[in-house]
């Protein structure tokens, strides 16, 4: 320990002590650019590749990793800091995609609301500028270590597109990982009850073909939009459905059902979409070999969730991507649902209890992490301990997949140490000062 | 012209039946109304009795007599070959009653009734109604009652909680005389129907209605007018002489509405679904006699596998047993009637009864109940349901016997009035024909639903039709039919009869052009050749026994085995007793007669066993590596509730008990036991000030509800504040209810409060004057009213005498202070504030005031008033000393209460085995319930959970749970269960898909079932 560090102490202290006055903590402050190279030594680094280094160290400089490995091996003497972080475990920062983060602070008010907008067909939507930093709920998130997100417009059928964030910044320019990764749609149900009798029986849906097929009719003009005459003539959503044609972003599909997905999957192979990804996948196990022939990723839906069907098996959803991992099937975390904004910082928690039904550790971490970076396409600087990579990761004291050991000591964003502190911690301290008198 | 043709008509229809005294008539009267006398008759004069050439006479509308000498007066029938029943009786109906009309929706909720007069406040009881007046005469339907051999129906006015009086009507053709009875029955059922009034919303709702109407009815007799008049109690007070019948919606309500039942000595009878066989050893000891439906469901479309993983293990096991529901019924000698009720198409009732014939039913038991079952039901057993002299002239005559799958009915007699069913026999005519005509030859298909496809001989594949569009129709004994051929324009037409017995069709036709042929078709007897129909193995004779299919309950996972307590010592496991001796780290438990024996680092057996020692089998469980914890109680918890969580319709509820409508058939009821929740309290939803009694269950799965409840607990109540209770998040239509802010809840408390006060003392008082009668004024029968039981006050004054708690839904600190301040006021202490997130910022005064806290581990910003909710709350309520627990309020996180427990170390350090007594011995001792659950200690339950990691850690999941040291989950087990949901599955859907083929299919779509939170606002009681 050094003098720097001691000083962010105080800070880290100080701002606690002036908030916990205030009563209403500030959002913390955006961390400072690393200005001295560290390292970290003596942890079980989890790289996020789906391998570990036990006994590791990482080291970092300039916001850049430079260096990761064993701790004997490492060059001591090159690092303006060296912390021994003995027992603890190294990560890279976690990713939550699919995430409406900064777009929604109070569920029932509806004032805080803006993750979703009116219309059926809105490719043209765009999440980033509506994603808030100084959101209350993002920093209780960040305090359990997951560092980025996908910010995704939610939608009755084509939401918009969504942008990679990560979360320390000023204001979203600052944040900004990735403009625009993909165009998400919300894939229409295909059934729906038969009023007509007294019985419950399901019937296809008339919406369904309809929403389908004027969906087809978009990306039929957006080819022609392409080759059009006078550039000047500006059509927002063909505009957002070409940039998909030309396979310059991601396709999210948000389907659920086995058949949702297939029928998602030949639209794929019609329009030449190269990059589709499913969100949700409740029924993926029972496709995996289609998807994999496809070359199409599941993020997997909120694991902690029932079983769909009675009958299914209990822990269905939790082995999930156990399943997808043996079929050889890529896929990542995600935790849309009730409540999605505060969950968020559950997400760690998943693949603690995937690993507990049945899937490898550091495959876990992977859904937390590269698998995410990849499918998001921000793998070239985030989402695993790479030398020449961003230095965004997290220091957990314990096991940061257990609820019980996650304690996230520090957190680096491309090098800048982040005060990982909250309103809620505010809170805390204040009251717990309220009861020390 | 068409009235003078319809008033002949009706005249001469009505040649054998008898007009009214009283009424004028129109030409000369038929002064005398002849003797019938039927010879030869197969007679069925009831279930169990048949006379072959039996001769019986009938004089207007009864049986004269039987067995008797031709009288040479009258007109004589010969009914040689043929079968005499008496007629059916269908005691579920709204025949001849108009359709319930929706009222007007408006926006707002609708808080007092529409109906005026000087009725009760209810509009959903409605026992001042009589179906009587309201029946009219149904022509048409009444064909189609008399075509399945009924002739008497009791009808009633289909809609609302207490829904009046039936009628009894004859099925005959002159509606002046049809009316039997008037007052022939009273009808209840849970359902509130078309009212639009808020209350009642839910099933607990419904039924603290009935109670309360049953109390009220009573106290108002007793008022002997002196209460202001109120036609609804008087109505609901006159008709409890009739019989009572209670209509379900599930087999559990049977269980539900008998318990009202013996609360006010009434002996329901149950109008069932056709699912009884699923709990069939309770509702025998309900001692209720049923009218059940034959509505059995028709085979899924299972031609989409992805479709049909949607569909449900009950739901393919339910189609496979519902055909056996009577069989079972009669088995258990359960009394029961049938109705063609619920049947989708009422033509289908024969067929249907005729299948619960060919699924093992006797002959004797379906007469029974179609005839004297029903006639006893309605205390009508001297006049309907027999043919016996002097009983009502309602009788069938049959070609066959009734049971057999061809027999037709020729005649239905309805009080003496003769109705021609079925002129002849029909005429068999569907199979496979060999046409020809001028030396051609085709072979023709006609079908059973009058469709006829035409295949060229020699070319005879199914699939293979000439594609011609064929017409067929038969008015016995003539049949048309046209058709075109391909290749050739215009259309054949060709018309026949069968005048060989439906052996040979012969006629002639028209070709195309018009000129005439003669044709013949001769049928062919179906061999084994390329036609063959697929066979479905015979239902019964492949399984031993149809009881070898029920499982318990009636659920994916529901189990078959029965479970005894074992005798249990777990060896050299972690445990944490979460009691006095903390955790041992290799310790030894010891469990028998369903209680803890021993605990402790060494047990010695045979001192603590003595005799059992060696008498019985002992399991003995090398724990090595596992940990052993008491079963995690769930002290918020909204699993396993039928129809509606939240009553919520009034700002205070107390009447209305979660106990009412525990539902034993939850799958959550399982998964949870698989999370290790052993007990649950189920607590009403937060929509109200003052909500409703819970009920306090452990998870016994399999068991019924009654069986699941926690034997001795103390009553809880669920109250709420904030957002909920002020309506903020229900929509803009939702602003009228009492109270709309924070100050309004404030006064909802200090009036009910004060009224229950007031309550009290009145009662009081009556006890006190009651006291003081002299022995004298007894004997002389004096008596002093009592006050009106009311049991909303009635729950209010418990809880003032500490007899009831208090279990509040609760987030911001200043209305739990104020509710703190009117418990303070009122001399009660509140028990447990719930949710409870800003607990942490006044536990000081929580903990003066004696309150303790379930609370939430992380939960925040899902509405305003969470937002200051802090995952420390727990940890800083627990340093003040406050009793903490964490609950689910949800089903899928109860199935990992103990993750939730560990998140009290991670936020706010609170020691590991202090956090996991979150999810134990607190909510144990926050339900009073801790002398016998929540730690392991020497003779409290053997509820118990084994674990294979540290509890508290993600990685752990139970091996197994036990409950009164029974085995309700262990892996194994749930790896057998999962074998037989898939075998079952295959199965069935195997015998679908076949069966669908040959009799038609219904789409999947099930409904799913509901998972409640606090906030849950449904109305599924319509």
């Amino acid at each position: 320990m050094n003098y720097t560090k001691n000083m962010r102490g105080l800070i880290f202290l100080l701002v606690i002590i002036v908030s916990a006055a205030s009563g209403y903590g500030q959002t913390p402050t955006p961390g400072e650019k690393q200005e001295k190279s560290i390292l970290y030594i003596n942890a079980t680094v989890h790289i996020g590749d789906g391998t570990k280094f036990i006994e590791g160290a990482v080291g970092f400089d300039n916001g850049l990793i430079s260096y990761v490995g064993t701790t004997t091996k490492v060059r001591r003497n090159l690092y303006e800091e060296v912390i021994d972080v003995e027992g603890m475990h190294i990560y890279p920062g976690f990713i939550a995609p699919n995430s409406t983060l900064g777009l929604q602070e109070i569920g029932s008010v509806r004032a805080t609301r803006d993750q979703r907008e009116v219309g059926d067909i809105n490719p043209h939507i765009r999440s980033l500028t509506a994603f808030q930093t100084e959101s209350d709920i993002t920093t209780t998130v960040r305090t359990n270590g997951i560092l980025i997100a996908q910010i995704t417009p939610r939608g009755s059928f084509v939401g918009g597109q969504s942008s990679v964030v990560h979360f320390d910044g000023w204001n979203w320019e600052d944040a900004l990982i990735r403009e625009s990764d993909g165009v998400h749609v919300y894939w229409p149900r295909m059934y729906e009850r038969d009023h007509t009798g007294k019985s419950l029986s399901l019937k296809e849906r008339g919406l369904y073909k309809k929403r389908v097929e004027s969906l087809e009719e978009y990306l039929d003009q957006a080819k022609a939009y392409q080759n059009r005459a006078n550039e000047e003539d500006v059509d927002l959503r063909l505009q957002a459905f070409s940039k998909l044609l030309k396979n310059e972003v991601n396709l999210y599909v948000h389907a659920q059902t086995a058949k949702q997905m297939t029928a998602a999957i030949s639209l794929k192979r019609k329009y030449n979409i190269e990059k589709m990804l499913i969100v949700g996948g409740r029924e993926s196990h029972l496709i995996t070999n289609l998807l994999k022939e496809n070359n199409v990723g599941v993020m997997v839906g909120r694991l902690h969730d029932l079983p769909w069907n009675d009958y299914d098996d209990l822990d269905l959803p939790y082995k999930l991507p156990k399943i997808l991992q043996d079929a050889g099937v890529k896929w990542c975390f995600e935790n849309a649902g009730d409540m999605e904004q505060m969950n968020s910082r559950n997400l760690p928690f998943y693949a603690g209890t995937a690993i507990a039904y049945g899937l490898e550790y550091e495959q876990a971490v992977a859904g937390l992490t590269l698998n995410t970076a990849e499918m998001i396409g921000v793998s070239t600087k985030y989402g695993s301990l790479q030398v020449g990579k961003s230095a965004t990761l997290i220091i957990s004291k314990g096991d940061a997949l257990d609820m019980m050991t996650n304690n996230i000591i520090s957190a680096f964003i491309d090098g800048r140490s982040l005060e990982l502190t909250n309103r809620q911690i505010g809170l805390y301290k204040k009251f717990k000062k309220k009861y020390s008198n | 012209m068409r009235s003078i043709l319809f008033c002949f008509l009706f005249l001469a229809n009505s040649l054998s039946s008898i007009p009214q005294e009283t009424f004028p008539l129109n030409g000369a009267e038929n002064s005398v109304s002849p003797i019938y006398t039927f010879i030869n008759a197969t007679l069925h004069t009831d279930p169990s009795n048949v006379m072959e050439n039996a001769t019986f006479s009938i004089h207007k509308d009864r049986i004269q007599n039987i067995e008797s000498a031709v009288n040479p007066g009258s007109v004589v029938i010969d009914l040689k070959g043929k079968h005499v029943y008496p007629s059916f009786i269908d005691l579920y109906s709204a025949y001849g009653m108009p359709t319930a009309q929706s009222k007007e929706r408006s926006n707002g909720p609708q808080y007092e009734s529409l109906k005026h007069g000087a009725f009760g406040w209810n509009e959903a009881l409605n026992p001042e109604r009589n179906a009587g007046v309201l029946f009219k005469h149904d022509t048409k339907k009444a064909k189609v009652y008399r075509a399945q051999g009924f002739g008497t129906v009791l009808t009633h006015y289909n809609d609302g909680i207490h829904r009046g009086l039936g009628a009894l009507v004859a099925l005959g053709s002159n509606e002046n005389r049809n009316l039997v009875s008037k007052e022939a029955s009273a009808h209840l059922s849970f359902r509130k129907g078309k009212s639009r009034q808020s209350y009642p919303n839910s099933l607990m709702g419904v039924t603290a209605l009935i109670r309360q109407s049953y109390l009220d009815a009573e106290w108002y007799e007793g008022r002997n007018g002196l209460e202001p008049t109120d036609l609804t109690l008087e109505a609901w007070l006159a008709s409890q002489s009739l019989p009572q019948i209670f209509e379900t919606t599930e087999m559990l309500d049977i269980l539900r509405a008998d318990r009202i039942g013996d609360e006010f000595h009434i002996q329901y009878i149950m109008k069932g679904n056709g699912d009884e066989y699923q709990r069939l050893d309770e509702i025998k000891a309900t001692g209720s006699s049923l009218i059940i439906p034959v509505n059995y469901p028709k085979p899924f479309d299972v031609s989409d596998s992805f479709l049909t993983n949607t569909i449900e293990i009950d739901e393919l096991k339910h189609w496979e047993l519902a055909p056996y529901n009577p069989y079972f019924l009669a088995d258990k000698e359960i009394s029961f009637s049938f109705t063609s009720h619920g049947l989708k198409d009422q033509s289908d009732f024969l067929t249907n009864v005729r299948k619960a014939v060919r699924y093992g039913l006797s002959e004797e038991k379906a007469l029974e109940a179609l005839t004297i079952t029903p006639a006893r039901q309605l205390e009508m057993s001297d006049e309907l349901g027999v043919i016996a002299s002097g009983f009502s002239a309602n009788f069938i005559i049959t070609d066959k016997n009734i049971f057999h799958e061809k027999s037709v009915i020729l005649e239905n007699w309805v009080q003496g009035e003769k109705f021609n069913v079925n002129n002849s026999p029909e005429l068999a005519l569907e199979g496979d024909y060999n046409l020809s005509y001028d030396n051609k030859l085709y072979r023709i298909r006609l079908k059973k639903d009058g469709k006829a496809i035409i295949l060229k001989e020699r070319e005879i594949d199914a699939h293979d039709s000439l594609g011609m569009k064929v017409t067929f129709k038969q008015t016995k004994p003539f049949v048309n039919f046209n058709y075109s051929l391909k290749n050739e324009e215009g259309i054949y037409r060709l018309s026949g009869s069968d005048i060989r017995n439906g052996k040979i069709l012969e006629g002639r036709g028209n070709y195309p052009d018009g000129k005439e042929f003669e044709w013949i078709a001769v049928k062919q007897i179906a061999t084994a050749s390329i036609l063959k129909k697929i066979e479905l193995p015979k239902d019964s004779s492949e399984l031993a026994s149809p009881y070898d299919l029920l499982i318990y309950p009636f659920k994916a996972y529901g189990r078959a085995d029965t479970l005894e307590a074992e005798t249990i010592l777990i060896k050299d496991a972690t445990i944490w007793t979460c009691g006095s001796i903390g955790k041992l780290d290799r310790g030894q438990i010891l469990f028998t007669d369903g209680k803890i024996a021993a605990v402790g680092k060494e047990i010695k057996l045979e001192e603590i066993l003595g005799k059992k020692w060696e008498e019985e089998p002992i399991k003995i469980l090398d724990g090595f590596g596992m940990h052993v914890t008491p079963g995690i109680i769930d002290e918020h918890s909204h699993i396993a509730i039928s129809r509606g969580v939240n009553e919520g319709s009034q700002a205070s509820t107390a009447e209305v008990r979660i106990g009412d409508s525990v539902n034993s058939e939850d799958v959550n009821i399982y998964r949870q036991l698989a999370g290790g929740v052993t007990t649950s309290q189920l607590l009403h939803g937060s929509a109200n000030p003052i909500g409703g009694q819970s009920a306090l269950i452990k998870l016994r799965w399999g068991e019924t509800p009654e069986n699941l409840k926690f034997k001795d607990a103390p009553g809880f109540i669920k109250f709420a504040l904030g957002e909920n209770v002020k309506q903020s998040n229900w929509g803009d239509n939702y602003n009228v209810r009492f109270p709309q802010s924070r100050m309004g809840v404030e006064q909802v408390y200090y009036d009910h409060f004060h009224r229950a006060k007031e309550y009290k003392s009145k009662w009081l008082a009556y006890e006190l004057e009651r006291s003081l009668l002299t022995k004298k004024q007894l004997k002389r029968g004096e008596v002093i009213g009592s006050p009106r039981i009311d049991l909303e006050l009635e729950a209010l004054a418990e809880i003032l005498d500490s007899e009831r708690f208090v279990t509040c839904h609760s987030y911001m600190q200043h209305e739990i202070n104020m509710l703190m301040h009117v418990a303070d006021s009122m001399g009660f202490t509140l028990n447990t504030f719930t949710h409870i997130l800003e607990g942490y910022k006044l536990a000081d005064k929580m903990k003066a005031h004696g309150a303790g806290a379930s609370s939430f581990s992380d939960w925040w910003a899902y509405k305003y008033e969470v937002k200051d909710a802090i995952p420390f709350n727990g940890a800083l309520l627990w340093e003040q000393g406050i009793t903490v627990a964490y609950n689910s309020d949800d089903a899928e996180m109860a199935r990992r209460l103990n993750h939730e427990a560990a998140k009290a170390v991670k936020y706010g350090g609170v020691p590991e085995e202090e956090a996991l007594k979150f999810v134990t011995l607190n909510p144990a001792k926050l339900l009073h319930i801790d002398d016998k659950v929540g730690s392991l200690a020497f003779g409290k339950d053997a509820d118990f959970v084994i674990w294979n990691n540290h509890p508290l850690s993600v990685y752990a999941k139970p091996l197994s749970t036990y409950i009164d040291g029974k085995c309700y989950f262990s892996l194994e087990k749930d790896i057998e269960r999962r074998a037989y949901i898939a075998e079952e599955r295959n199965r069935i859907i195997q015998l679908m898909a076949l069966e669908g083929i040959s009799e038609g299919s219904q789409m999947p779509g099930k409904k799913r079932s509901q998972h409640y939170h606090c906030n849950t606002i449904t109305n599924e009681l319509h």
